[in-house]
């Protein structure tokens, strides 16, 4: 039997107006596994996740999910088939309740009809978003935020989250939580994808990696390999 | 005491006349909060909804407030199809296509609007918009009390609309945060199609009103749509009580203008104080 891949993204180009921020990028995601991609600032990673979720197209190669080509679909359709990008800044709606958010992840078909259901399990992830339901977004705290963004993409039912800088600005042990519940959801049968600039933490979270510098992924394999990898060392560690 | 009596009618009068500005201004407000486009051609599609009342009136012999049962959803799918097939298109290209496109839709309508209906001044001349009532020392015009009565149910109506509802909610969060919305699944297209054609809705009672208020022409739209425009940049772009405070106000100014300086100065002390609002608080009195 082949080598199942849930989303696979082939020799792609992508551009910001004239300025190229992808070159030759492939990457590949089996299901329920956690892959991140690390890089510093600028490096195309969130370019590379909002190229998946259909905000840019890519000028050139392509991006399968489950082997049908979404290159060019719209990001509606992309979150249809089970895709859903939590944004970096996390992308609350300031003046919608935590309620209304969460029920807004549920916006495509597919996810309409297991609305009820995939709110419990939110609010048994994240507690505390249910003793705020009723709050405007823009009055929780960071944290806060940014478990009612993974809840509210949790909410599309997605076969595959993708995560953009979510520890940004967060105390290490809110970090620590958010990526225990990560791997609750994993364990639910949701692969993950996150961004992620903090090379460590990540090496440690994932069960694979791709570095990525300048737009051009420069090194990937199991974290358990990149960690001794000496370059990464070097660059990453100061070892 | 008779400085006060003689004030009570342009006050009166502003604040209800206010509210029927509000309405016109309504559709306006809503598309430019959601969809961020100024939709040029909004006055004339509000005289479209007098016209299908002045149609329904004299060809068909029904009550214009009546015909809204036909024009509400008539406008409605006009306004849906405009938004899904052209705007969003133009909307791609850039914001200045919006408006070169909405430009060139009024300039049609007026155009059909005098070939169909010729340049004469029409009226929505039912029995009531004759009728007046008293109220201490001042008399006005039936009209101008339904203007405001409807303007607070429209604005109501709205207000829950957006709140309450599943599309409402997807229409605010399109509103607050277009990427996100994207990444959620939300088809902001649909979304805006849905915005425009409800705004559109507002345009048909917004015309219905206007006609039973005033003289129309093919080309009045303008002159409403400068109107509403000033009312929205006055209270604030796409707050729905600023819609409604700033119709008030502009009505306001209008008629106490006219008290003051004389009929023929009431539009400049109204856009003077459009002016002199933003001049103080650029965002508008309800703006963020």
């Amino acid at each position: 039997m082949p080598e199942e891949i849930l989303l696979n993204v082939n020799h792609i180009d992508a551009f910001h107006g004239s300025f190229q921020a992808l070159w030759d990028v492939s990457l590949s995601v089996k299901p329920g596994e956690i892959v991140a991609i690390i890089g510093a600032n600028s490096s195309g990673k969130s370019t590379l996740l909002d190229t998946i979720s259909g905000l840019v197209h890519p000028a050139r190669g392509s991006i399968e999910f489950e082997g049908q080509d979404i290159s060019r679909l719209a990001p509606f359709k992309i979150v249809d088939l089970g895709i859903c990008q939590t944004p970096e800044g996390r992308g609350i709606f300031p003046d919608l309740t935590v309620l209304e958010n969460l029920t807004l992840g549920s916006y495509n078909p597919k996810a309409r009809p297991k609305r009820t259901q995939n709110l419990r399990e939110v609010y048994s992830l994240f507690p505390i978003l249910e003793e705020r339901k009723n709050q405007l977004g823009k009055t929780l705290s960071g944290g806060e935020q940014q478990m009612l963004a993974i809840g509210r993409s949790f909410m599309s039912n997605p076969k595959i989250m993708l995560l953009d800088e979510m520890s940004l600005g967060l105390a290490p042990i809110l970090v620590n939580e958010l990526y225990r519940v990560l791997r609750e959801i994993r364990e639910r049968g949701i692969t993950i994808l996150f961004v992620e600039q903090n090379v460590r933490r990540s090496l440690t979270e994932a069960d694979r990696a791709y570095i990525m510098e300048a737009g051009r992924v420069v090194l990937s394999g199991n974290t358990a390999e990149l960690r001794e990898e000496e370059s990464v060392k070097k660059a990453y560690f100061g070892a | 005491m008779d400085i006060l009596a003689d004030l009570a009618t342009p006050i009166v009068m502003g604040i209800l006349l206010g509210g029927l500005y509000a309405v016109i201004a309504l559709g306006l407000s809503l598309v430019f909060g959601v969809v961020k486009e100024i939709n040029i051609a909004h006055g004339d599609l509000v005289i479209l909804g007098s016209y299908l009342g002045y149609v329904a009136m004299s060809v068909i012999g029904i009550d214009p407030i009546i015909s809204l049962v036909i024009g509400m959803p008539l406008l409605f799918g006009i306004g849906f199809v405009l938004q899904k097939y052209i705007l969003n298109r133009a909307f791609k290209i850039s914001m200045d296509a919006t408006l070169i496109i909405a430009f060139g839709i009024s300039i049609i309508l007026q155009s059909a609007y005098q070939l169909i209906w010729s340049p004469m001044s029409r009226g929505l001349t039912t029995s009531y918009a004759l009728e007046s009532f008293t109220m201490g020392p001042v008399r006005f015009p039936l009209t101008y009390l339904l203007d405001f009565i409807i303007a607070i149910f429209v604005m109501i109506f709205l207000r829950e609309f957006l709140r309450r509802t599943y599309l409402g909610k997807a229409i605010r969060a399109a509103a607050q945060d277009r990427k996100t919305a994207h990444l959620m699944g939300i088809n902001t297209d649909q979304v805006y199609a849905y915005t425009f054609g409800i705004s559109m809705v507002f345009a048909a009672i917004a015309g219905i009103f206007l006609g039973l208020t005033f003289a129309f022409t093919p080309v009045s739209g303008m002159s409403f749509l400068i109107i509403a425009l000033g009312v929205v940049v006055l209270g604030g772009m796409g707050s729905i009580l600023g819609t409604f405070i700033g119709g008030i106000a502009f009505g306001l100014a209008q008629t106490l203008g006219g008290h003051f300086f004389g009929l023929a100065a009431q539009m400049l002390v109204a856009y003077t104080m459009v002016l002199a609002v933003l001049a103080v608080i650029p965002r508008g009195i309800f703006g963020r």
